[in-house]
């Protein structure tokens, strides 16, 4: 039996409603008891949490991997390590790999890999189409089987309505949330960043709001008559959020995710950066105000996670000219620090919240465990210290990829330690 | 009395400059003129300095403008065009500037089709950058030249009214016009259809309008942008026939604007899209000497550049 | 650190420069002739008021109008890859032709020899003059090319260190030259 007592921490856990100074003790990879004075008794191992925060194992329900076939950029061991650097026990990896994941033979062999390895829990996001072509439905069944906990073809929106309809109706056989990048390509479809002041000023072709409320409509309007669960990837603009909040009044089953870039940049940002391709990302970077109604967002509940969209890129890759680089930023390590210091110590969103929506609203929200830390879960840990400062500096990373635009900022606050099923995860 | 000096490596954009920047360029510019009338035409002011023009989009007068204001000035020029060169073997533009950084040259002079590439090369070369126009971002040069004749024909900027019209999303030259002018005092208006404003015009420090007589009543410049309607998504506008039904320049329609009025156009012109013969020929046109001042105002930014010191990053 | 400068003393108060004036343009006029294809050039910025006084002694002498033009020297300069930023550069202005004229070159200080240098290539590229004759109102030796000047204004001995200081009434309110040292830098 092995037994971990970790003790002295303040318990963050919005999965069962506590922020008090408690111990928590942990028996073969489940919690066993929370409370005061706690023993780890004989043979047992015990961490001093003393000025640190304990929390349920933090949730990055959005990153991309890119293993198969892009292992110059990441591989499932780089990523889980990153993840588990930035004070994540898991993430949900997104099926826009080489080939897609939209069969079974790749979820296992995507989860075969994150076992043999064993930073972080793995959750795959099985294609909603076959080779995510918005054509037929993928083989969804079959990925369930295999592990996948969610369909989307993120980096693709479903455009054809048909398609969308099906999948959420197909999808509630399975008890999973089908996942879309928002993103009706129908509009500024040559667009490299948001359409706005800023494109005017610096004669860049736009991508307009309009394109993302669209898709978001279009949905929820077929989710009002197919029933299911439906997340809207990445939110980024006022509008959409606004229709979220409308549908989740309805209690339709409505859920979204928004990003650390959109809540803390805007589209001024490619301007002050001189064209830096590290502002380049889909969604593109809204505008101010756009930026403060997701913030309201996650202060009224609308928002129920904050997700990274991890995005690797090679540094060759975006060392071109703007137009022509690729879009998305890697955040799986820097995403605690900006909540810590840009979200709670700018009294945007209290400790607790943070929290949620890295961890308890992400599990939530694709239905699987974890978020919370009862007796009897699973005692996926993340401890974190808000207090220290450093500096965001990707040679650090454990990302292969550098395409932060967070570069350089200082923040406080930095993760300390992660533990998956009760045992540390080490990254010598 | 202080005289401003230059201090700039580059010239990218009309965004960075101060209006009192702006004024020695165009001083600047205005000493250069004379030596065009010169019986020889050439001043020894440039020699031994390399000037490397390197060009990824097609473009005749731009870049024989600063062919022969490099000339008159005495340096070696370079010309890389994408038809001629290397540019169009999938070089990544960061190893282009590595390979021109080796060859040292003082100055690089580049045209572009995306935004931003003449600041990117401006942080990886020690060279100076001048940007002859960036996609629709930037083209301060055609900005200087178009402001330097205007101050040739109404003295200053201050309150003046000046009008351009035609698809203001996708040029650059309204960019760098507007910001300019803006700079100086003048009132600028741009016009054109709605289907070719862009979303957030105001920013740039304009008035918007979408009728040619409104953008016309009382205006004491008018320029004329050309309309490429080969270039629009089939949604911005129908038929070149209709877009001169309605904004195209004709007599009549001039009479709107001053007595005074002078007529502009960076070229090359649509003859019968967005202006009629009759009017680009006709006694208000300018357009001539906007080619003429181009050649000054780019000696006047090559000499101004040659002279600060720099280094790579 | 930018060397200090300090006053030396006077050389030469505003009545003396207007005789020594007078005196260059009777010189010029005995060199010369009648003065009938005579041009003055003043070299910009001290050269100017120099040939402008010049023309306007020659005008009383004389009673002939002679021509004055403005050279600005700056992109004929040998140095332009040493200084930095640019200098300002101002318009060269020839109210008539060169061809055929004798033409004087008018400068304040003649020194190392490098501005005239520059002015003859400037003055070459605008036409042919019959012959190209140099005024200064000060020669304080230290020449680096093979330069002389036909009409001097005054000779002065001087050191490196020195710094001679043309004012004129048209460019600095008084006229006066003023012998100036460095100390430091």
């Amino acid at each position: 039996m092995e037994r971990l007592l970790i003790q002295g921490g303040r318990l963050v856990d919005p999965g069962q409603g506590v922020d008090d100074r408690l111990d928590i003790l942990i028996e073969d990879g489940r919690v066993e008891r929370i409370g005061k004075g706690l023993k780890a008794g004989r043979g047992g191992e015990t961490v001093e949490a003393e000025g640190l925060i304990v929390a349920p194992g933090l949730i990055d329900m959005h990153v991309h991997l890119r293993e198969p076939g892009q292992e110059y950029k990441e591989t499932i061991e780089s990523g889980t390590r990153a993840a588990a650097a930035g004070g994540f026990t898991a993430v949900a990896c997104m099926p826009n790999t080489q080939p897609p994941n939209d069969s079974r033979p790749v979820t296992e062999a995507i989860l075969k890999e994150a076992n043999r390895h064993g930073y972080a829990r793995v959750y795959p996001i099985g294609a909603i189409s076959k080779g995510q072509k918005g054509e037929r439905l993928a083989e969804v069944g079959e990925m369930v089987r295999a592990g996948v906990v969610a369909i989307s073809d993120d980096g693709w929106p479903v455009m054809s309505p048909e398609l969308m309809r099906s999948a959420l109706l197909y999808a509630q056989h399975f008890g999973v949330p089908v996942i879309q990048h928002a993103e009706d390509l129908g509009l500024g479809a040559d667009g490299v960043m948001h359409e706005g002041e800023w494109s005017a000023r610096l004669g860049l072709p736009g991508l307009p709001g309009a394109a993302e409320d669209l898709m978001v409509a279009r949905d929820i309007l077929l989710l009002e008559q197919t029933g299911g669960r439906y997340h809207v990837a990445h939110l980024s603009t006022a509008r959409s959020l606004e229709l979220v909040r409308e549908g989740k009044s309805r209690d339709l089953g409505l859920t979204c995710e928004v990003t650390p870039h959109h809540l803390l940049l805007t589209d001024r940002e490619v301007a002050d950066s001189d064209f830096s391709t590290q502002t380049k990302m889909k969604p593109p970077l809204r505008s101010e105000s756009d930026r403060l109604a997701l913030i309201a967002g996650l202060q009224d509940g609308t928002v129920d996670a904050i997700a990274s969209d991890h995005a690797p890129h090679h540094a060759d890759e975006k060392d071109v000219e703007f137009s022509a680089a690729p879009f998305g930023i890697v955040g799986l390590e820097t995403t605690l620090a900006l909540g810590l210091d840009r979200l709670v110590r700018a009294d945007l969103v209290s400790l607790y919240r943070l929290v949620e929506l890295l961890s308890t609203g992400p599990a939530r929200a694709l239905g699987i465990e974890g978020g919370r830390l009862a007796p009897g879960d699973v005692a996926d840990v993340t401890l974190f210290d808000t207090e220290p400062r450093r500096m965001v500096s990707p040679k650090r990373f454990q990302s292969r990829s550098r395409n932060t635009p967070f570069l350089g900022w200082r923040l406080r606050g930095r993760p300390v330690a992660t533990f998956l099923a009760g045992r540390r995860v080490e990254l010598s | 009395m202080t005289e401003l000096s230059w201090t700039r490596k580059d010239l990218l954009g009309i965004a960075d400059l101060s209006a009192a920047e702006i004024q020695l360029l165009l001083d600047t510019a205005e000493s250069f003129r004379e030596v065009s009338l010169r019986p020889i035409k050439k001043v020894p002011t440039l020699r031994g300095r390399t000037v490397v023009n390197l060009f990824f989009e097609p473009s005749t007068r731009t870049r024989s403008s600063f062919e022969i204001a490099e000339k008159r000035l005495s340096a070696d020029s370079l010309n890389f065009s994408s038809a001629t060169s290397g540019l169009v073997k999938g070089e990544s533009l960061v190893d282009t500037a590595l390979n021109l950084q080796a060859m040292s040259p003082d100055l690089i002079v580049i045209r572009h089709g995306h935004p931003g590439v003449p600041h990117m090369l401006a942080k990886r070369v020690a060279a100076g950058v001048i940007n002859a126009g960036d996609g629709a971002h930037e083209h301060p040069t055609q900005a200087l030249l178009d402001a330097f004749t205007i101050r040739q024909h109404k003295g200053g900027f201050e309150g003046l009214k000046v009008s351009i019209v035609g698809d203001i999303e996708h040029s650059r030259v309204v960019r760098s016009n507007v910001l300019l002018l803006h700079k100086l005092g003048a009132e600028v208006t741009v016009a054109g259809p709605r289907t070719m404003m862009p979303v957030g015009v105001e920013a740039l420090g304009a008035r918007a309008v979408y009728s040619l007589r409104e953008a016309l009543e009382g205006a004491d410049v008018v320029m004329m942008l050309r309309v490429q309607l080969e270039r629009q998504s089939q949604a911005a506008f129908p038929s070149a026939r209709e877009y001169f039904e309605l904004f195209g320049l004709t007599q009549a329609r001039l009479k709107a604007a001053k007595r005074d009025v002078i007529l502009m156009h960076p070229g090359p012109m649509n003859r019968g899209i967005e202006i009629a013969s009759d009017v680009a020929d006709g006694r208000y046109s300018v357009i001539l000497e906007q080619v003429a001042n181009g050649v000054a105002v780019r000696m006047a930014v090559l000499y101004l550049l040659s002279g600060v010191h720099r280094e790579a990053e | 650190m930018s060397p200090e400068v300090h006053l030396k003393r006077t050389i030469l108060e505003s009545k003396q420069i207007s005789r020594i004036i007078r005196r260059m343009a009777v010189e010029i006029l005995e060199r010369e002739g009648s003065g009938k294809d005579l041009m003055l050039v003043g070299i910009r910025t001290r050269g100017v008021p120099l040939a402008e006084a010049l023309a306007a002694e020659i005008l009383k002498i004389e009673e002939v109008e002679v021509p004055v033009g403005v050279l600005d020297i700056t992109l004929y300069r040998d140095d332009l890859s040493t200084i930095a930023p640019q200098p300002v550069v101002k318009e060269t202005h020839f109210p008539t032709t060169l061809s055929d004229r004798c033409l004087v070159l008018c400068d304040d200080v003649l020194y190392t020899g490098r501005t005239i240098r520059a002015a003859m290539d400037a003055v070459i590229d605008f036409g042919r003059p019959r012959v190209i004759r140099l005024a200064v109102l000060i020669d304080r030796g230290h020449r680096e090319l093979p330069i002389h000047a036909d009409i001097v204004g005054k000779t002065l001995q001087t050191q490196a260190n020195e710094v001679v200081d043309v004012h004129f009434t048209e460019t600095d309110g008084e006229s006066k030259v003023l012998l100036l040292e460095k100390s430091g830098g």
